[in-house]
Order: structure tokens, then C-alpha cells, then sequence
């Protein structure tokens, strides 16, 4: 499943990502607001489910090869994350449902 | 995969004050190894490797400096700092071991997993910390 139709089934907003990001394959996904237990466990192309908004967030996204960060609970970026995933085309993607919600809609998706 | 003729080398300085930059030479090493042809799954463990090394950097010792080079079949990354030193390198290998603050926490870093991760992504790893001198720490990753 692409990113775009992930974002489409869960109605998330699209904050950020150009066509080509929006088109990356998602094949798995990981929860957490820990960057290092993110950035060791994460699966390769999963959709990563967050409340962390600061721009580390991006740094490890881009460096885990993370598809794309579904912010939880109506978090916003701060402006530094959101110019940076813009530069760097991660998708961020914004729900104001729980990480419990989506992960569960996530997985229900996927399997 | 083919070898190069040279060794490739290149140096990147972490700056010690900067969390918004942090990840900087870790990038810029997954761009020149994406474009040396590397395969992706190696990429990404010396990105993790490096990525983990230079948090650690700013957290602990005001930045260092960072050198990666590729012979065409084995990735290294040597971090040095002039930092504090760590004083049982055993203990901060384990996981959820950490000296970082509050404020650290609250940037999503102190979670005790850092040097965990650059262990498990790294196929060799070696420490060597002097207390209130430095570490340098080298990480190999085969291609």
C-alpha cells in the first residue's frame, strides 16, 4: 500500500511529502516517542505513529528509511520539522485519533 | 559488488551545541554511500551506527568529529570526541542505561539505547574511553 492511500483509508491530513514520497510503499509500522527505540526497532518502509513533533523526528525517519510519520492525537509539528520533512520529502501525515486507533486501523490494513 | 580503485574518505565535524543539526553527517555519509552504489540494508545500519554516535556526541561531549571510509567491501566510522569519557563502557552498552537530563529526555534522546543500537547494527564495534579525555569509538559494517 502507497503512503497516498494510507493517508486516503485513515483520513489523515497531509502536512508534508511530494508525489514521490506519497508514492513509497508501506509495509509495515512501529509506535513510539523514543527517537533510539525508533530508530533500532522501526521496520525498513513502515509508517511511524507518533506524539513527538520536534525536528529529530525527521532525522531519524530519513536515516531508518521510515515511509512516512503519522503524527497522533492532533500534534503538530513544530516549524522546524515541518520545513525540514518539506526539504527532505518525508511525509508527515496528522490524525487527531489516539496512537492505539491507528495502529490498530494500521494493522488491520496491512495484514 | 566491484571495488573502487581508492579508499573513499571523508571527514564530518558534529557540533556539540546544535540538536536541530544533529543527524548532519549522518546524512551526508547515506548520500555519498547511496551514490558509491552500497547496497540499501547496509546503508541504513551505518546510518543508524552513525546517527546514534553523533547524538551521543552532542549529548555528552560537545560534538567531535566524525570519519567514514569506504574500500569497497567494508564501511568504517570513526567518531572522536574530547568529551568526559565514558567510565564503564560495559554499562552503557546495556540497554536502557543512561546518564542523559531531563531536557534530554524531553527530545525524545535518554532512552538508554543508543550505544545498544550501534552494537547491533555494527558487525564490529570497539570503545576506547579515557576519563576526561576522550573516546573514540570505531564502527566497521561489511558490505
Amino acid at each position: 500500500m502507497t503512503v497516498q492511500t494510507l493517508a486516503e483509508k485513515l483520513n489523515l491530513t497531509v502536512l508534508s511529502g511530494g508525489a514521490d514520497a506519497l508514492n513509497r510503499e508501506v509495509t509495515g509500522g512501529y509506535c513510539g516517542d523514543l527517537l533510539s527505540w525508533v530508530m533500532g526497532r522501526a521496520p525498513q518502509n513502515g509508517a511511524w505513529i507518533t506524539i513527538m513533533s520536534n525536528v529529530n523526528v525527521a532525522a531519524v525517519a530519513e536515516l531508518a528509511d521510515i515511509s512516512c510519520v503519522l503524527l497522533a492525537e492532533g500534534v503538530a509539528p513544530d516549524a522546524a520539522l515541518l520545513s525540514r520533512a518539506a526539504a527532505e520529502q518525508i511525509p508527515l501525515l496528522q490524525s487527531p485519533e489516539a496512537a492505539f486507533t491507528l495502529a490498530g486501523k494500521l494493522y488491520g490494513l496491512l495484514r | 559488488m566491484s571495488a573502487p580503485e581508492h579508499i573513499i574518505r571523508e571527514q564530518y565535524t558534529v557540533d556539540g551545541d546544535d540538536f536541530q543539526a544533529a543527524g548532519g553527517a549522518s546524512s551526508a555519509m547515506k548520500k555519498l554511500l547511496r551514490s558509491l552504489g552500497v547496497p540499501p540494508d547496509a546503508i541504513r545500519r551505518a546510518a543508524i551506527c552513525m546517527y546514534e554516535g553523533e547524538i551521543n556526541m552532542v549529548i555528552h561531549a560537545n560534538g567531535g568529529e566524525a570519519e567514514v571510509t569506504f574500500d569497497g567491501g567494508v564501511i568504517t566510522m570513526t567518531l572522536r570526541d574530547t568529551g568526559p569519557g565514558i567510565p564503564d563502557p560495559e554499562l552503557a552498552l546495556r540497554e536502557g542505561w543512561s546518564t542523559a537530563t531531563d531536557a534530554i529526555r524531553d527530545l525524545g534522546f535518554g532512552a538508554g539505547m543508543g550505544m545498544p543500537n550501534m552494537k547491533r547494527n555494527a558487525d564490529e564495534m570497539t570503545i576506547n574511553s579515557v576519563i576526561n579525555q576522550g573516546t573514540v569509538i570505531v564502527m566497521t559494517i561489511r558490505v
